[in-house]
């Protein structure tokens, strides 16, 4: 791999994937209704990929760690990994925490929900998991910190002692504590004045004895709460590199925070027209570049993505770079505006690439080309016809996220039916997968590879790929678009997805 | 459980709460841990006292940053300087706690510490933790490490020195870039403490990777580090191995470094000497004053005066006074405001007739100014150029924005100017301001807002004194008075406020004849809250007039007061025949 050219190095193709059923959480069962609380609303692995956050509508957040990575972390593993076959990752629950409180903005009106949009993984520090999670406004920072359950068990006043008070532990039930807290604990010169203090301490004293069991249990704690910067609705978070400063975007603005600074935030996108009735496009989601600091990606409702550099100015109104598909779809429609929308954006690891899902395809976009995307690929090209339908009932504005694989070969998105397609990337490799998030992923796989749809020179590279015509649909059975597959995530050093059907965490491996 | 006696129960209660379930009360042991301290006496504070706070350091960050900050001043308590490496260990796991603000105050104690410490212990100990905390696993140490090393350095041998000077330099190229960060910032501090044989070898190469880092957040802290490590160098260092730095960042790419450099160049200037300044900086910074990104422009404005400062008039005139100019009309009102609040200064540094020639119509071109900010930047330092040029070329175009500003629609912007009222006034003469501002100060008085009229009696007050009793007697009191017959009580009560914050200056004679009889008719008001606004003003009233009078003239009108129907007028009335009285039984 040269300079962050993670598709670019061609020659001998990646063998495709075989993916299996690794693990569910909160698998339904027959005939159990779904909780609208429990729909998962986030996924995000940690940069180590020995964790796992998912965010669901009710405001949790759920940890999840991996069991496998106890003791051989990084060198070790890999060596192991070259005598005996890889184990795939596994996780396992670690703990849960209320995220958000359902709110109410009294001078808006406006109910605020207390759905977890995303959820962003911060540095580790000391042991401890940092997390950024927000909901439609605000933002928080979490701690996640196994800590040892202590417990005291000697201490110098004795409840006994004192004549109809209370316990002691609990000073504030003592008469003789109260007087003392009114004095904020105790007067100064009452010690310095009229105690004589002896040279050698006072022996009766003694300090509190605290036994630590080897017992843990994790505890979150809520550190920091970035609130009223935004108007409307934030739809996308993102860390920059320089592990102090991180963005917000809604669907007009793109605030700068530091994360210890939580009540002020610099505006660095305003797309706000001066007058409401001339806006024509949003923000719908932004990124920062994975290592460079001043660089990062926003997409918008037109379909096009806008690279902006922080070192330019102060407010980054203009971007640097402009990503649009300038081909014209063959058909135009009453719906070619409202697909191109991008409902999600992913730089790929080393940040040469972006990948864009808008509602009918996957778009592979190379930051030093912005005459159009490198390759498209067709995710649910059978419901072209149904656009219709699926204006009526709303589908149409559902917003599907995508993720890379970790080395780049490879990308993912969702579908209906609780399906997700996984692409290869790598020119001349036509691996198209589609899966089911259920414990047999491979029922609706489709058997025929998909071709590409016409050949264009390998100099521009651009692969368009035909994905499962109507024809092709799993078991014939009709797509249902009330079971989505709207978020999922690729780990970040192998091949394992995680997806959320409704509220079942499925985790497949290759 | 042991039993403790009476006396000893307060300190008891206090060491058990340092495990209290409720923070508050932990908070409060921490803070009094000298009280502890004492209590156990200095032996047991040091094998029981601070292991029991190296274990118990799991805490709240409130917590745990006053324990960082008493840790700082415990060395009596532990029986003073040769035993003050006992209060590392307990410093140190605070120096690797993620919350910033808490490894800062440990960091700091840490260096109170390490200070006070004899040689040899900074050698047995100090030296030691330096050097495992720069090896910390997570970077929170590291980070902490970076601000410990130039207490640490100067009592090591040569061979160690060698060492530390290479562990910084491994900082100075972390991965972590809150590492690089944390190095950044206190090279100036480190290099203070090297060699000057080293000072141009290894701290020059790490402040050269420092200012190549590809974080821009690296690269503006070392734009800090330029002025520090100016002041160490050389002057001709300065200029081979500063100035190009210096240069180069004017002309970063990023926006957030020029403005850095635009905040820090007069420092730099004097590091490297008239010269260097003449021929590189002067064009550095016109370059600065003339930047496309308008937080750059008002950075670098900011800094115009005190830049002036050090450069001679004639540079200043032909290279500065032009882009001044011109930032006097940019585009951007934050540019102009940062520009008008620091312009008057120049007016000194060039003197009588440059600041006639070149200085006079840009104050004059900024009085009128659209934003009102910029006019009032301009107000509040009138006395600079008072003292230079008098105010009298200025106080024809000031007069109209004075009174623009008084009738501004925000009121902020009110407020504002009448803070300045009395400054404008010392400059202006009294002659001045009878005839033109006189009037405005009256009107501030029924403005439509609470903070304006509160300010506007506090502003007759402060003219009062200012101009002297006499004056007032004749310009201030007559028009006050005359408003107590306002139809609305709000206005009414702005004038018993403006009455009894005048009464202090003008003294007990005219109190007692001008001031009082109006108080005591509002006493007779309709509405009850002037009338229990006149009791609390009695009140302020009895220690400036004579004790005659107070029987004579307010104690009669409180008793009345004191049985009025409204419940409220009858409790300040109690309370100000309840100070009388105290009033008389001390004297």
């Amino acid at each position: 791999m040269n300079g962050g050219d993670e598709f670019g190095a061609s020659g001998d193709l990646p063998p495709p994937l075989d993916w299996r059923f690794s693990q569910v959480f909160g698998e339904r069962s027959a005939g159990e209704e779904v909780q609208e609380v429990d729909i998962i609303s986030a996924i995000e692995f940690d940069k180590s990929g020995d964790h796992l956050a998912t965010g669901d509508r009710g405001g949790r957040v759920v940890l999840f760690e991996r069991t496998d990575s106890k003791n051989a972390t990084g060198a070790r593993r890999d060596l192991e990994g070259t005598d005996y076959p890889l184990r795939h990752p596994e996780f396992r629950y670690k703990t849960e925490f209320q995220s958000h409180e359902p709110e109410f903005d009294y001078l808006k009106s406006l109910e605020i929900e207390e759905k977890i949009n995303k959820i962003r993984w911060s540095q580790t520090a000391n042991g401890a998991l940092f997390l950024l999670s927000t909901n439609d406004k605000t933002i928080k920072f979490w701690k996640v910190q196994d800590k040892k359950i202590k417990k005291i068990c000697d201490i110098n006043t004795d409840s006994s002692r004192l004549i109809g008070n209370g316990s002691v532990a609990s000073s504030s039930n003592s008469n003789s504590t109260n007087t003392c807290l009114a004095n904020g604990g105790l007067p100064d010169n009452s010690l310095s004045n009229d105690f004589s203090l002896q040279p050698g301490g006072i022996p009766l004293l003694r300090l509190p004895a605290v036994t630590t069991s080897h017992e843990t249990s994790p505890v979150a704690r809520c550190r920091r709460v970035y609130t009223h910067a935004h108007d409307y609705h934030i739809n996308s978070i993102s860390n920059n590199s320089d592990g102090e400063t991180f963005i917000s975007a809604d669907d007009l603005r793109i605030n700068l925070w530091n994360l210890e600074i939580s009540n002020q935030s610099f505006n660095i996108v305003d797309v706000k027209p001066a007058n409401m009735e001339d806006l024509t496009e949003v923000i719908t989601s932004a990124e920062f570049h994975p290592t460079h600091c001043n660089t990062l990606a926003y997409s918008s409702s037109k379909g096009s993505i806008r690279l902006i550099d922080l070192r330019q100015s102060a407010l980054c109104d203009s971007h640097s770079k402009l990503f649009e598909d300038t081909e014209t779809p063959s058909s135009r429609s009453f719906f070619t505006e409202i697909i191109a929308s991008i409902s999600d954006i992913k730089f790929a690891k080393q940040g040469r690439y972006i990948l864009s899902r808008d509602y009918m395809t996957l778009k592979l976009w190379d930051i030093n080309m912005d005459s159009g995307p490198v390759s498209t690929f067709q995710v649910h090209e059978y419901l072209r016809p149904k656009l219709c339908d699926l204006y009526e009932n709303d589908s149409i504005f559902d917003k599907f996220e995508c993720c890379l694989s970790g080395d780049g070969l490879r990308v993912a998105t969702g579908s209906y039916s609780n399906l997700f397609r996984v692409f290869g990337v790598t020119p001349g490799n036509t691996e198209t997968t589609t899966l089911e998030a259920s414990k047999n992923p491979m029922r609706r796989q489709v058997t025929t590879p998909s071709r590409p749809s016409r050949s264009l020179s390998s100099i521009t590279r651009v692969v368009r790929r035909e994905g499962g015509s109507p024809g092709t649909d799993g078991n014939g059975n009709t797509f249902d678009h009330t079971t989505k597959l709207l978020h999922l995530a690729w780990h970040p050093t192998e091949n394992s997805i995680a997806c959320a059907a409704a509220n079942s965490l499925y985790m497949y491996y290759a | 459980m042991s039993m403790v006696d009476e006396p000893l129960y307060p300190i008891a209660v206090l060491i058990d709460e340092l495990k209290n379930d409720d923070i508050q009360l932990r908070l409060n042991s921490i803070r009094r841990l000298s009280i502890i301290a004492r209590a156990l006496g200095e032996e047991r504070t040091r094998k029981e006292l601070i292991p029991f706070l190296s274990e118990n350091n799991d805490d709240d960050d409130e917590v745990l940053l006053a324990m960082a900050e008493e840790l700082g001043v415990f060395i009596p308590y532990v029986g003073g300087v040769e035993h003050a490496h006992v209060l590392l260990p307990p410093l140190e796991t605070l120096s690797s706690v993620e919350e910033t603000c808490v490894r800062e105050k440990a960091v700091d104690s840490l260096c109170r510490i390490g200070s006070q410490m004899r040689e040899n212990d900074l050698v047995d100990h100090f030296i030691p933790l330096a050097k495992r905390l720069s090896a910390g696993e997570w970077f929170t140490a590291r980070v902490s490490a970076c601000g410990i090393f130039h207490i640490a350095y100067p009592s090591a041998s040569d061979m160690v020195k060698t060492e530390l000077r290479s562990i910084y330099s491994q900082l100075c190229q972390d991965d972590m870039p809150m590492v690089r960060r944390a190095a950044a910032t206190n090279l100036g501090k480190f290099a203070a403490t090297i060699e000057s044989a080293h000072l141009k070898t290894d701290i020059m190469s790490m402040f050269e990777d420092l200012t190549q880092d590809d974080q821009d957040s690296v690269r503006l802290l070392a734009v800090e580090g330029c002025a520090a490590l100016g002041k160490l160098l050389e002057p001709q260092d300065c200029v081979t191995h500063l100035l190009p730095v210096i240069v180069n960042f004017s002309q970063d790419k990023s926006w957030r470094v020029r403005y850095m450099v635009a905040n820090q160049l007069y420092e730099l200037c004097e590091a490297v000497g008239p010269e260097p300044t003449r021929t590189d900086l002067v064009p550095a910074y016109v370059r600065l004053l003339r930047d496309n990104e308008a937080e750059v422009r008002i950075a670098a404005a900011g800094k115009v005066t005190k830049f002036c400062r050090i450069l001679n008039p004639e540079l200043a005139i032909q290279h500065i006074l032009p882009c001044v100019k011109e930032l006097s009309s940019d585009s951007s009102q934050h540019v102009r405001s940062a520009l008008a609040s620091v312009i008057m200064g120049m007016a000194p540094v060039l003197g009588k007739d440059a600041t006639i020639e070149h200085l006079l119509p840009i104050f004059l071109s900024l009085l009128k100014d659209e934003f009102p900010d910029v006019r009032l930047n301009i107000i509040s330092k009138l006395d600079q150029v008072n003292q230079v040029i008098g105010i009298d070329l200025l106080s024809q175009s000031l007069l109209p924005a004075i009174v623009e500003l008084a009738e501004d629609r925000h009121w902020r912007v009110r407020l504002a100017i009448i803070e300045y009222i009395p400054l404008l006034a010392s400059q202006l003469g009294v002659g001045f301001f009878d005839d033109k501002l006189g009037a405005l100060c009256m009107q501030w008085l029924q403005d439509k807002v609470h903070s304006i009229r509160e300010a506007a009696a506090n502003n007759l007050k402060r003219l009062a004194e200012e101009f002297g009793p006499e004056w007032a007697m004749q310009h201030i009191v007559p028009q006050v008075l005359e408003m107590i017959n306002n139809p609305h009580y709000l206005y009414r009560m702005t004038i018993l406020l403006a009455v009894s914050l005048l009464a202090p200056v003008m003294g007990s004679e005219i109190t007692c004849s001008k001031l009082l009889p109006v108080v005591i008719t509002a006493s007779k008001d309709r509405v009850p809250n002037i009338k229990f606004n006149v009791a609390k003003m009695m009140q302020s009233l009895i220690p400036i007039v004579d004790q005659s009078v107070v029987e004579k003239m307010i104690r009669p009108c409180l008793v009345e007061l004191s049985e009025d129907p409204d419940v409220d007028v009858r409790f300040f009335a109690n309370q100000a025949l309840q100070s009388i009285d105290n009033v008389m039984m001390s004297s």
